[in-house]
């Protein structure tokens, strides 16, 4: 593309030009990648690199030997109660910091300093406290995930039309209806944004957390086909916390349009579309 | 006949006194009268109107309405915003019902009263969309069913067609000469605008600017019902106009020189 050809992208300009849609683009661009990585794959020493035929048959091969289902079973009851743990405890935390002024003055250096911590180097601590089973576990997927809930949260409470405030007080709202007409509604697109970008560093702790701690799990897994050169078998652990992390942040994003569907179509009227 | 709401004396500053937003402001408003609020923009209207309204108490004066001092929000009393506040995840059906439900009604009286709000207001086919897929003038028709329907006693109004486009202004001017001849009220509209507060005003109070007060309160003598093309052919609105426009030039002026 030359710069004069980008110089002045006009909106009517880009209409006249025809583009594919977004969702063929998109598969044609999935289909290409992985018809190179498999021609790609083969031709590599299989100890080293694998390919996409391989991948699937290896996980065929740990389904039926009841191995993949076991370690992400395990997986995902660390993910899940941790996660709960955090959405549990995130979120009132969040409303209290922000209705609270005191407590927010208290507590927001501890916070910002927590968040701030690479969480990974609280695993040794962790472990010395709570031991290689779940617990710690489930502790260190807490950890990943309670701040951004947390901070999500607060940011929503504080992002309160105070113009709306006014309509409710004018009303004679009290303080309960306030909540449940204007605080939480107007919070919730903020919480569920916390709650997805939660899932993605959740995902993190708990591979993390596997590496470091007892033997189980899909991050056990990886690291058991990595030391015994089996990467065939070390992609389908890796494989599955993609689809995973994708599914379960694309749930949310459709969770978050319908909670809140003006705010989506307010970007999509800044984007143009 | 004694005045359905009397403001008495009311001063307000703001940050500490560095701003003097209102000074010592007297108004009486009469039974289902609908008085004008007009004035430079800054002058305090809104201020006085949410003075009014029970959102902000005076430094000095007070409010009465019905006889009976404000000194917090009243349920008998209705506001309709400039910029509508209307709740974004609510449809309309649930917008205009808010004021009822908050004030504790029955959802067998809510499902009543909101149909014919909505009817009255314009808004019937639109029960199920949210206030974002409508345009402006039907957003402030939520806005003015809402405060309709907890029948208030009274009526306020801050520049409600102020971010409106000047058609459906007019259009919306004529909406509520049609809501007054079918349900009288005790009216105060704040605007800025000399045309809108002749066409729809008993009354009119000229505000100076800041600190604003009371100048001058004008009877505006033009006869119900009445046709907005034809009032501004009337003499009696040339008259006006003129009027309030050399008297809201010389404080515009002198709050720009200020």
């Amino acid at each position: 593309m030359s710069s004069t050809t980008v110089a002045k992208p006009s909106r009517a300009g880009g209409r006249t030009r025809r583009i594919a849609s977004p969702a063929v683009v998109r598969t044609a661009s999935v289909l290409a990648g992985l018809v190179a990585w498999e021609i790609y794959g083969r031709m590599i020493h299989s100890s080293i690199f694998t390919y996409p035929s391989a991948i699937g048959r290896a996980s065929l091969a740990l389904v039926e030997a009841g191995e993949l289902q076991f370690y992400l079973k395990s997986s995902l009851i660390v993910f899940s109660l941790g996660l709960l743990l955090a959405i549990i405890a995130g979120i009132p935390l969040g409303v209290l910091f922000a209705r609270r002024a005191t407590v927010e003055y208290a507590s927001d250096p501890w916070i910002n300093a927590l968040y701030a911590t690479p969480t990974v180097a609280l695993i040794p601590v962790i472990v010395l406290w709570l031991g290689f089973q779940t617990t710690a576990k489930v502790a260190l997927v807490f950890l990943f995930c309670v701040f951004p809930i947390l901070i999500n949260t607060y940011q929503g409470v504080k992002n309160t039309d105070n113009r709306l405030v006014e309509v409710a007080r004018s009303f004679c709202s009290g303080e309960s209806r306030l909540w449940r007409d204007l605080i939480l509604p107007s919070a919730a697109p903020f919480i569920l944004a916390g709650v997805r970008l939660a899932i993605g560093r959740g995902l993190v702790g708990m591979v993390v957390a596997e590496f470091y701690t007892s033997i189980n799990g899909l991050g056990y897994m990886i690291v058991q086909y990595a030391n015994t050169f089996k990467t065939d078998r070390l992609f389908v652990p890796i494989v599955i916390l993609m689809i995973m992390g994708v599914t379960l942040t694309s749930l949310l994003r459709r969770l978050e349009r319908r909670v809140a569907p003006w705010l989506h179509m307010i970007m999509e009227e800044d984007r143009g579309a | 006949m004694s005045p359905k709401i009397v403001v008495d004396g009311v001063s307000k500053t703001f940050q500490q006194g560095a701003v003097r937003a209102l000074r010592d402001c007297a108004l009486e408003v009469y039974p289902n009268e609908f008085l004008c609020i007009i004035g430079p923009s800054g002058c305090g209207k809104t201020t006085l109107l949410r003075i009014i309204d029970g959102l902000v108490t005076p430094d000095a004066g007070r409010v009465l309405i019905g006889g009976a001092e404000v000194t917090a929000p009243r349920k008998d009393i209705a506001v309709v915003f400039q910029h509508f506040g209307l709740f974004p995840w609510k449809m309309v059906y649930d917008n205009v019902a808010y004021g009822l439900r908050v004030h504790g009604h029955t959802e067998s009286e809510i499902r009543e009263s909101v149909p014919r709000y909505i009817e009255l207001t314009g808004l019937a086919g639109f029960e199920r969309s949210y206030p974002y897929q409508l345009s402006g003038g039907m957003q402030q028709r939520v806005g003015l069913a809402r405060a309709l329907a907890v029948e208030p006693s009274v009526l306020l109004m801050d520049e409600p067609f102020g971010s409106l486009d000047a058609q459906t202004r007019e259009l919306m001017q004529e909406e509520l000469l049609r809501l007054g001849r079918i349900q009288p009220k005790t009216l105060i509209f704040v605007t800025h605008s000399i045309d809108e507060a002749i066409i729809l005003g008993d009354r009119i109070a000229l505000m100076s600017s800041r600190p604003g007060t009371v100048k001058e309160v004008l009877d505006v003598d033009i006869p119900r019902p009445r046709d907005p093309e034809e009032v501004r052919r009337m003499s009696q609105y040339l008259t006006l106009r003129h009027h309030i426009w050399s008297e809201l030039r010389s404080e515009v002026v002198g709050g720009v020189a200020r």
